[in-house]
């Protein structure tokens, strides 16, 4: 499904990524763990196409295709999702409203027809309940004064309702209370299934004890140093990172 | 919701850089020699067959421009104005007053329908979901037709040119005419005074909401032609009436000049909301051609509990030096002022409004929400004043800046007089840019750069956009996406 091979990137001639190896399998959940600053947001970025970043090697193929040579909102019809880390506030447009107008450019780049507003009302409703995102929630602008908890639990919303081949899920577990955590979980559970893969970055191993990964790599000075089962997360969670940090701990 | 699906729609399906309305009429016109002079303004009034009262109103006018110089407070740029090498009088022939739409020229009824304005009201009647708005068309210096007359005057609405009513109703002409912009106002407002040409004329009886939006429309087409057309609408005790303005013009290399003077006065409860969404031709990339419009508009609030609206999306022009403002004379009389202002390219926008309150428990709303792209630069300039006798006067004024790109420049000069220690004024402003984080959020969820400008910028614009009439509203949002092709990327 993805496959990042050898990728070396840098950011105002700051080397972040070196020859960074990995492949997640369709309906594959991967994490990747690792001590701040290893280069694990910055990679979510490369794959999603966030402008700034210069790849100096290497490629990032999403089912054959390579994602480096096209435009973010391209990567989003292909089937990429980002949920962000921080999401960004978008004044003044109401969720719904932004809602609708993502899903309506995916399908258009898709050559698909527009869902009807009736069967998108819908679906969003339906998306929302099962987040406990309030209905009335929807018609405010997007982010514009939501708690942390409330714009992670909305990203979600939103890779419900564009349905991914590919979803990474940027700390997504940061700033989140336990039970906002099991929400999101549960969420981001549902929608597992057997074609669609994801990465989960995260620096604590809490959120693995809910979204369960079917394997775990330690990401360091811009590489993948160790990869292992989902057992790694918990030995990694005993000794820390000390042994992949630049700086002993 | 569907606003917003409508613009990115509209962003796909429309050629990027292209002035839609940039096409030139074929149509013959009767010319006034260039220049002006008494004589000039002796032909202009005779060719409206005047009465002297009105060629000696001009006249003065006239005398008085000479006298005066232009302003250049503003913070605009351009080439000195030659008033001697302009025309100050341009008609479609076969006009003056055309009884019917059948005697109009077919050209330029087909202009009109490029402009995708409604002239013919059968048309109108027949759509079911179309919205009734009553059209009066000016071409040039001459109105060529308004529409829905004989339903108005069921109700006592007056709605005709200017050029009409000086013949059929000069009391109401005679009494209102330059009492809210005198003829000495300022150099433009004294010149249009002196040589305009047409307009609408709008008068609304007491108690009379009038049915229908009432709307004109304005297209230069002549080359080397001014535009000075002269509104005034009187909305009488306890009447309301709702009114737009469009504007388009041909692509010129050369700039055209348009001056205008809008007048409404509301009496006792009146209300009268005043839209205008403004396309004129902007000039190329480097600033040549477009239109510069130095125009006078002006409201009083002249009867206790009255209000004036004045709504503005302003996308088009070279250069706009435009200041809606409302006269608060009356006691408990509101004044709103709510503005969109979008530049791009070379264009230079200089716009507010002014607040006077003088009137008791006067009350006074400005939005300005101000967006700079390319090369432009957009300044908003308003002043809030309180007489020492209004007591109880209360302001808020909200600007915002919006910028795209690094080129561009927004200004915010706001001036605030208070004669009257009760009064209340609260300002508040921001300036922002469309953050590159924003973008990439966007895209990352599938909007390509336009389309998530488009978004971000009605999100911007969104409490302005909601004081418009629905159908024009829908009209402003495509309006906004168009004038900012091109400027990410």
């Amino acid at each position: 499904m993805l496959k990042i091979n050898n990728l070396h990137a840098e950011i105002d001639g700051k080397k972040i990524l070196n020859g960074l190896t990995l492949e997640v399998r369709a309906g594959e959940v991967a994490a990747i763990m690792g001590p701040n600053g290893s280069g694990k947001s910055t990679l979510s970025y490369i794959i999603a196409g966030r402008p700034g970043y210069e790849v100096t090697a290497g490629e990032v193929l999403l089912n054959g295709q390579n994602l480096l040579e096209m435009e973010p909102n391209a990567r989003a019809a292909a089937g990429v999702f980002l949920a962000f880390q921080y999401p960004l506030e978008i004044p003044g447009v109401a969720t719904m409203t932004f809602l609708k107008a993502a899903m309506n450019a995916q399908a258009r780049q898709r050559g698909e027809a527009e869902s009807t507003t009736p069967d998108f009302i819908k679906k969003v409703r339906g998306a929302a309940k099962d987040l406990k995102i309030d209905q009335e929630m929807l018609k405010r602008p997007l982010n514009v004064g939501f708690s942390g908890g409330e714009k992670k639990r909305m990203e979600i919303l939103q890779m419900a309702l564009l349905a991914p081949k590919f979803a990474i899920l940027d700390e997504t577990d940061s700033g989140l209370d336990i039970d906002a955590l099991r929400i999101v979980a549960d969420g981001v559970n549902a929608l597992r299934n057997r074609e669609r893969g994801f990465l989960v970055i995260t620096h604590y191993q809490r959120l693995l004890d809910y979204i369960r990964p079917d394997s775990v790599h330690v990401m360091a000075r811009g590489e993948i140093v160790r990869s292992g089962g989902p057992t790694l997360a918990l030995e990694l969670e005993k000794s820390g990172y000390a042994a992949y940090s630049d700086e002993a701990a | 919701m569907a606003a917003d699906l409508e613009t990115i729609e509209k962003v796909r399906s429309i050629d990027v850089g292209e002035y839609k309305y940039g096409f030139v009429s074929d149509i013959e016109s009767e010319l006034a020699p260039k220049g002006l002079n008494e004589g000039i303004v002796r032909y202009i009034s005779a060719k409206k067959n005047e009465p002297e009262w009105m060629t000696q109103w001009r006249l003065e006018a006239y005398r008085r421009w000479l006298t005066m110089v232009e302003p250049n407070w503003a913070r605009v740029e351009h080439d000195a104005i030659d008033y001697q090498d302009l025309h100050y009088y341009s008609a479609p022939k076969k006009s003056p007053g055309p009884k019917s739409l059948d005697e109009v020229d077919p050209e330029l009824l087909r202009t009109y329908a490029k402009l995708g304005i409604p002239l013919r009201e059968q048309e109108v009647l027949a759509g079911v979901e179309r919205p009734r708005v009553a059209v009066d068309a000016v071409f040039d210096s001459v109105s060529v037709a308004t529409t829905f007359k004989a339903e108005l005057a069921k109700v006592g609405v007056i709605f005709c040119p200017i050029s009409e009513a000086v013949h059929t109703h000069p009391e109401l002409v005679k009494k209102y005419l330059g009492s809210v912009v005198p003829v000495t106002d300022n150099f433009f407002a004294t010149l249009n005074s002196a040589v305009f040409s047409d307009g609408s004329f709008v008068y609304i009886p007491p108690g009379v909401r009038c049915p229908m939006e009432l709307s004109t429309y304005f297209r230069i087409n002549e080359q080397k032609t001014g535009q000075f057309e002269r509104t005034l609408i009187i909305a009488d005790k306890g009447s309301y009436v709702s009114y737009l303005e469009g504007c388009t013009a041909p692509k010129r290399d050369e700039n055209q000049l348009h001056a205008a003077v809008v007048e409404l006065i509301a009496h006792d409860d009146a209300e009268i909301k005043y839209s205008t969404v403004q396309n004129w031709y902007q000039g190329d990339a480097n600033g040549k051609g477009g239109i510069c419009r130095f125009v006078t508009t002006r409201g009083d609030c002249r009867g206790a509990q009255s209000r004036i609206s004045w709504t503005q999306v302003e996308t088009g022009s070279a250069i706009t030096w435009k200041y809606p403002s409302c006269i608060l004379r009356g006691d408990g009389s509101r004044g709103e002022f709510y503005s969109i202002a979008i530049s791009n390219g070379r264009q230079q926008v200089d716009s507010g409004t002014k607040m006077v309150h003088l009137g008791k428990n006067t009350t006074s709303r400005i939005i300005s929400k101000g967006i700079s792209a390319g090369h432009s630069q957009n300044t908003y300039r308003g002043l809030v004043s309180a007489h020492r006798k209004a007591s109880g006067a209360r302001n808020f004024t909200n600007c915002d800046s919006l910028l795209i790109g690094e080129n561009c420049g927004a200004h915010t000069v706001p001036y605030m007089e208070a004669g009257n220690p009760s009064a209340q004024f609260e300002h508040e402003a921001t300036t922002s840019k469309i953050s590159d984080d924003q973008l990439f959020y966007c895209q990352a969820r599938g909007l390509d750069a336009e389309e998530a400008t488009a978004l971000i910028v009605n999100g911007f614009v969104r409490d302005v956009l909601q004081q418009l009439p629905m159908e024009f509203a829908v009209e402003a949002q495509k309006l906004i996406a168009i004038s900012l092709e091109g400027s990410v990327g």
